[in-house]
């Protein structure tokens, strides 16, 4: 495989495993979560990297996704005691990442961890980062990790669809039915913790904050559908990693930078020209109304 | 001893006294305007802003070509307004919510910064290190001139806030009414922004972004804990916010060489946490004691009650404790606490008999059965018949449900025509007459 594509085909599924559950986010009123998750397993990290002693993927991933459930844990606690939910999210994260930055700077001087590479991974680097099993080259650990994440969201979401439709739209009515509110929160919650973990350790955290927004945002303006907003928002995400990868050629920037401004790009459009939603067509519409009424 | 020698140390040193007052300025000034953020409930403005300076810092640097603070602070204060007016357009012109557009101006501007930042490395532009230090903060690298620029901003910030204490009060609380007084609410909102991008841009260099997220809103929310007004909060919440800066200063001066940044944001959160437990009205363990404190309460009148209610039907024994809980469930670790503080006031005695447990009224005891049951009753027909009575009787303080002197009577005759009215009375002893006997 080439270079190039590999870069391409890790984007696509890191685009697409976020989006898909970005609109979930979304709909929910927790964008901000993404952001909050993926500062908060700092400490995750840290500690199963002291723990097992080296750079191992498994035990980071389990680790972080362990601070990335506690976070949201901590967040909905204190939400449940009245702290208001901007609160909540910003003291929980910022903390947590305090902690995590000084066990960071407490033992990297008896090991090797750096904190720009763990926090923020290049995915210029994905190619040389390969997997071996029984001795032979399976390709690119990161497609192997982002993709297991997203078969892994696809089937859970899949399963429990009509639940998370009604959670996402209408708690009251879902917990009235006797549907546990509670548990798809947190099934959902891990899910973005795990999706978050292993994207951000090969492409960075702000490509996959960025694409559990944007492209389900871009994807909110397009359609009225669950089931077509889905399909849109992981179709735009991959579009995004496609089209930032030409951009970042271009421009000889940094990948990631570049996958996120091109979903920015996607958004701005959308946002425009939306034929439901956009600003100018809502203008035309308008004024071609205005027209109408003024000529009889 | 040791301790107080390094704090000795510390105080001689020029160069860590430039950092501790940067710190504290920084505390104080982004503790009054996060006051204002978390009441207009843009806790999170703080992070985008934050994360929305990066791509100003790299312009300004990519233009001017120094590492001048004033540049910096020029540059990210031009893209924090261009994402806060970014946010307002897409909540105003589309149907993306707030926290969606949050989350999205934050990530896109960012990754604008991240190519900008890349664009630097690549096109060699000598001194670049250093830049990314405002990812992360580096408060040891305060010099005095940044500590000028803060300060001056801080106290121009500080000024500011006071000269508009009045319509940013408006502002936080009832931008509507404001509207409707005739007050510019949307400049107000732009300025309050502007200030909060400030606030927002002074602290990057010393705690980074993501930190300097925490420096806005901890200290608010703890503030709000301990106060119901604006003038307390924000001179509490400027005052937390100097006191996690020094605390972390001084802990990462005089302790191991930690950084200093994340030691104020765990300042700050223990700050918040402490608060969160111990403050009067809303802390946690205040509104537990004030639970118990009720369902005490709520488990002696259950006790009287019961105890009144078999009387007035004639039966005169003592009370086998089994049918409180039959009546009126509670567990009986409550029934049991209940008891023995009625016992010791000495408004029932308790005796036992051949494992079960029977209680009576004493005369002092009977007599505030009595008044339970009849505020209790009185408290049920006020509820059926407010509208034709008005007047409150659960009043703001009145944790007994006291009844209004000029209640009293309406509600009697209410409590005659639905036949609730207490049939006996242990002042006078007697069953009471139908009507007209009132007490």
């Amino acid at each position: 495989m080439s270079m190039g594509l590999t870069i391409i085909i890790t984007g696509a599924l890191v685009a697409a495993s976020c989006g898909f559950l970005g609109c979930f986010l979304i709909l929910r009123r927790m964008a901000m979560l993404g952001d909050a998750i993926s500062h908060a397993v700092l400490p995750g990290i840290v500690i199963a990297f002291l723990m097992s002693g080296s750079r191992d993927s498994l035990p980071m991933l389990l680790g972080a996704a362990a601070l990335g459930l506690l976070c949201t844990f901590f967040i909905q606690s204190l939400r449940s005691q009245g702290v208001q939910s901007d609160a909540a999210i910003s003291v929980t994260f910022t903390a947590l990442f305090a902690i995590g930055v000084i066990l960071v700077s407490l033992y990297t001087r008896q090991v090797d961890l750096d904190l720009d590479c763990v926090l923020y991974g290049e995915i210029a680097y994905v190619p040389w980062d390969t997997l071996y099993l029984f001795g032979n080259n399976i390709g690119p650990k990161a497609i192997w990790g982002v993709g297991t994440a997203f078969i892994l969201s696809f089937l859970v979401v899949g399963l429990f669809f009509k639940e998370f439709k009604i959670v996402s739209f209408d708690p009251q009515m879902a917990a009235a039915l006797g549907i546990p509110v509670l548990l798809i929160h947190y099934l959902l919650m891990g899910l973005v913790s795990i999706t978050t973990v292993a994207s951000f350790e090969s492409v960075g955290a702000i490509l996959v904050v960025a694409m559990l927004t944007v492209p389900s945002a871009t994807a909110y303006l397009l359609t009225d559908r669950l089931e077509t907003m889905l399909a849109i928002s992981v179709g735009v995400g991959i579009l995004s990693s496609l089209f930032g990868y030409w951009l970042s050629l271009i421009f000889n920037a940094s990948i990631a930078g570049s996958m996120t401004v091109a979903a920015g790009i996607f958004f701005i459009l959308a946002f425009l020209f939306s034929p439901l939603h956009g600003v100018v067509t809502r203008w035309l519409i308008r004024r071609k109304m205005r027209a109408a009424t003024d000529q009889p | 001893m040791n301790v107080l020698t390094q704090i000795q140390q510390f105080f001689s040193d020029p160069n860590t006294l430039w950092v501790l007052s940067g710190t504290i300025l920084l505390g104080v000034s982004s503790g009054v305007i996060g006051s204002f953020a978390f009441l207009r409930k843009r806790g999170l403005m703080g992070d985008v802003l934050a994360h929305a300076a990066l791509p100003g810092i790299c312009l300004a640097f990519m233009l001017t070509g120094s590492k001048n603070p004033l540049f910096f602070l020029i540059g990210a204060t031009v893209t924090g307004i261009l994402a806060s007016m970014a946010i307002n357009t897409i909540t105003r012109f589309s149907r993306i919510k707030e926290d969606t557009s949050l989350a999205l101006v934050l990530s896109v501007f960012f990754g604008v910064g991240i190519v900008f930042l890349t664009q630097i490395q690549h096109t060699n532009y000598g001194n670049q290190s250093g830049l990314d230090k405002f990812l992360f903060g580096q408060s040891a690298s305060l010099v005095g001139d940044d500590v000028w620029v803060m300060g001056g901003v801080a106290i121009a910030l500080l000024l500011f806030s006071l000269l508009l204490f009045k319509e940013f009060k408006l502002l936080c609380f009832d931008p509507g009414f404001g509207r409707s007084l005739g007050f510019p609410v949307g400049l107000l909102d732009l300025i309050l922004m502007l200030m909060l991008v400030l606030a927002v841009v002074i602290g990057l260099q010393a705690a980074g972004v993501v930190l300097m997220a925490a420096l806005i809103i901890t200290p608010a929310a703890a503030a709000r804990y301990w106060t119901e007004r604006l003038d307390i909060m924000l001179v509490l919440s400027a005052f937390l916010g100097g006191l996690s800066g020094a605390l972390g200063t001084l802990f990462s001066a005089t302790t191991a060489n930690l950084p200093t940044g994340p030691l104020i944001v765990v300042a700050a959160t223990m700050i918040f946490l402490i608060s969160l437990v111990f403050s009067p009205r809303r802390g946690l363990l205040s509104k537990a004691i004030r639970l118990a404190a009720t369902r005490k309460q709520m488990a002696r009148e259950r006790v009287l009650q019961f105890l009144y209610e078999n009387r007035e039907q004639g039966y005169f024994d003592p009370l086998n404790t089994e049918m409180i809980l039959w009546k009126y469930p509670m567990s009986r670790r409550r029934l049991k606490s209940a008891l023995a503080s009625l016992t010791k006031d000495g408004w029932i005695q308790v005796e036992q008999k051949g494992g079960s447990f029977f209680i009576r009224g004493t005369g002092e005891g009977w007599v505030q059965a009595y008044e339970t049951v009849l505020r209790t009753r009185m408290t049920e027909v006020w509820m059926m018949h407010e509208n034709e009575i008005g007047g409150n009787i659960r009043e703001e303080g009145s944790t007994t449900g006291e009844i209004p002197p000029d209640l009293f009577e309406p509600l009697w005759n209410l409590l005659v025509k639905h036949g609730r009215e207490p049939k006996w009375n242990p002042k006078s002893d007697s069953i009471a007459g139908e009507g007209g006997n009132v007490p």
